[in-house]
């Protein structure tokens, strides 16, 4: 129970720290927003091209984003040795990890909620009945994101290049994460039957686990001094 | 400086290995363009393939080597297990490239494309990104004991990774031709050509052991130096 807590209170540290001053929040949401209003320029403007690629944009354009998202968590760390200060916290490692997971992913979840309109008015999608099913594709590739992508971050933070260092390690590995949203927002999307979605959410789940699991196993070794 | 295994003693081994390398790769080069038969339907661009499968085969060797050598690093904390994932990584991204770079050849004839996003293909050219990226990663990390740990979680990760990677690109698409040697039920190669491929996987595999014996040694020389530069300067 303790334990779940100072997951928590990690969380909502990062989480009141982005309420503050939405620098994240505010700058992936353009970002994504401006991701989507240019990949219309490469198509040309073609609508059923467009209609074709939504699915494949709207995820490229999350995982553009959620990129980041996922460098500012650890990097707003270094600041001021913040860093050292949440190692002084008299939590497990694991709690840690957790709890920058659960601030990256809700920050990630939210902007992607929040593009969701914006991806609807752009490609003339009509996602609104398709909500449920869609969360449900959305949520587990979030989440794979936010666990990979945390504990790639604590490991390229310290790096000279970790702009180009954290996407370069984060992408192939999260290929089937993308693959996997792709074609099932492209199942949502299009109202087939949502079955056909079910390999992908497998996937997604193998995706995740592993990740969690590795995550949790390793982080301490990533972040002793 | 950790002794486990020094390969700075092996010396009459890593000479049985390099003599046995070279004798693998020429009877391998020999069997794959002489005594082999030029294929009925591709003609003599498919000897390629004598190249292209043991160098793609002994490359999943050498990240496996690096999986479990990163977990063995990160249980013992000897140097010599990171030694040992550096090299194999080292060695399999060369074998991975050098595949893809002949199979790119191969495929330009008989596919008619340089390139194509089949199942396979896709899978190994992300096999090559993921450990090219374990590689400068190492590259870029200034502390060598915290840049071993990264990389040893990477390697686990990213190894094993690679099942799921292969699964979402096969139900993305597939048109590569079905696996001929690693597969259940009567071989789909002729005889001929199976010997060809079996002895340069063999010559192969050699290489890939003389490659890694060297690489090590050299790890154990900048060790060395590093170690009497430290004690030079006090």
């Amino acid at each position: 129970m303790i334990f779940a807590r100072r997951v928590l209170a990690i969380a909502w540290k990062d989480l009141v720290a982005e309420w503050r001053d939405r620098e994240s929040i505010t700058a992936m949401c353009f970002f994504a927003f401006l991701v989507l209003f240019l990949f219309n320029f490469a198509l040309g403007g073609d609508q059923t091209l467009i209609r074709g690629a939504s699915s494949g944009l709207l995820w490229l354009a999350f995982a553009f984003t959620a990129v980041l998202g996922l460098a500012r968590s650890v990097q707003g760390e270094l600041a001021n040795d913040c860093l050292d200060g949440l190692l002084l916290y008299p939590a497990e490692r694991e709690a840690i990890f957790l709890g920058k997971l659960c601030g990256s992913f809700s920050v990630i979840l939210l902007v992607e909620l929040i593009s969701f309109p914006i991806f609807s008015v752009l490609y003339n999608m009509d996602i609104w009945s398709q909500l449920p099913k869609l969360l449900l594709i959305t949520v587990p590739a979030t989440l794979g994101f936010a666990t990979a992508g945390t504990l790639l971050s604590a490991m390229t933070v310290g790096l000279r290049a970790r702009e180009a260092m954290l996407p370069f390690l984060l992408f192939p590995l999260t290929i089937p994460l993308i693959l996997a949203a792709v074609r099932g927002t492209e199942v949502v999307l299009r109202g087939e039957a949502f079955e056909l979605a079910m390999p992908w959410l497998k996937l997604m789940a193998a995706f995740d686990v592993l990740f969690l699991v590795g995550s949790l196993l390793t982080f301490e070794l990533l972040i002793e001094e | 400086m950790v002794k486990a295994p020094d390969p700075m003693s092996g010396q009459s081994v890593e000479r049985t290995i390099a003599v046995l390398t070279v004798v693998g790769l020429a009877a391998g080069l020999y069997s794959a363009f002489v005594y082999a038969p030029a294929d009925a339907v591709q003609g003599e661009v498919q000897r390629l393939m004598y190249l292209h499968v043991p160098l793609i085969l002994i490359s999943y060797l050498a990240f496996f080597v690096v999986f479990v050598a990163s977990l063995l690093y990160l249980w013992r904390r000897q140097s010599w297990y990171d030694a040992v994932a550096h090299s194999s990584a080292e060695i399999g991204v060369l074998f991975t490239a050098l595949s893809i770079a002949i199979g790119s050849i191969w495929g330009r004839p008989t596919w008619g494309a340089w390139w194509t996003w089949d199942a396979r293909l896709t899978t190994t050219a992300i096999l090559l990104l993921v450990f090219l990226g374990y590689l400068m990663l190492r590259t870029l990390v200034d502390d060598p004991s915290r840049g071993a740990t990264f990389c040893a979680v990477l390697g686990i990760l990213g190894f094993l990774d690679i099942p799921i990677i292969h699964m979402s690109v096969v139900w993305w698409r597939t048109l590569h031709q079905p696996a001929s040697m690693l597969r259940p039920g009567p071989s789909a190669v002729a005889p001929d050509m199976q010997v060809a491929l079996y002895a340069n996987l063999v010559a192969f595999g050699l290489l890939y052991a003389y490659l890694l014996i060297k690489r090590l040694q050299i790890e154990g020389a900048r060790e060395e130096l590093l170690r009497l530069q430290m004690e030079l300067l006090g």
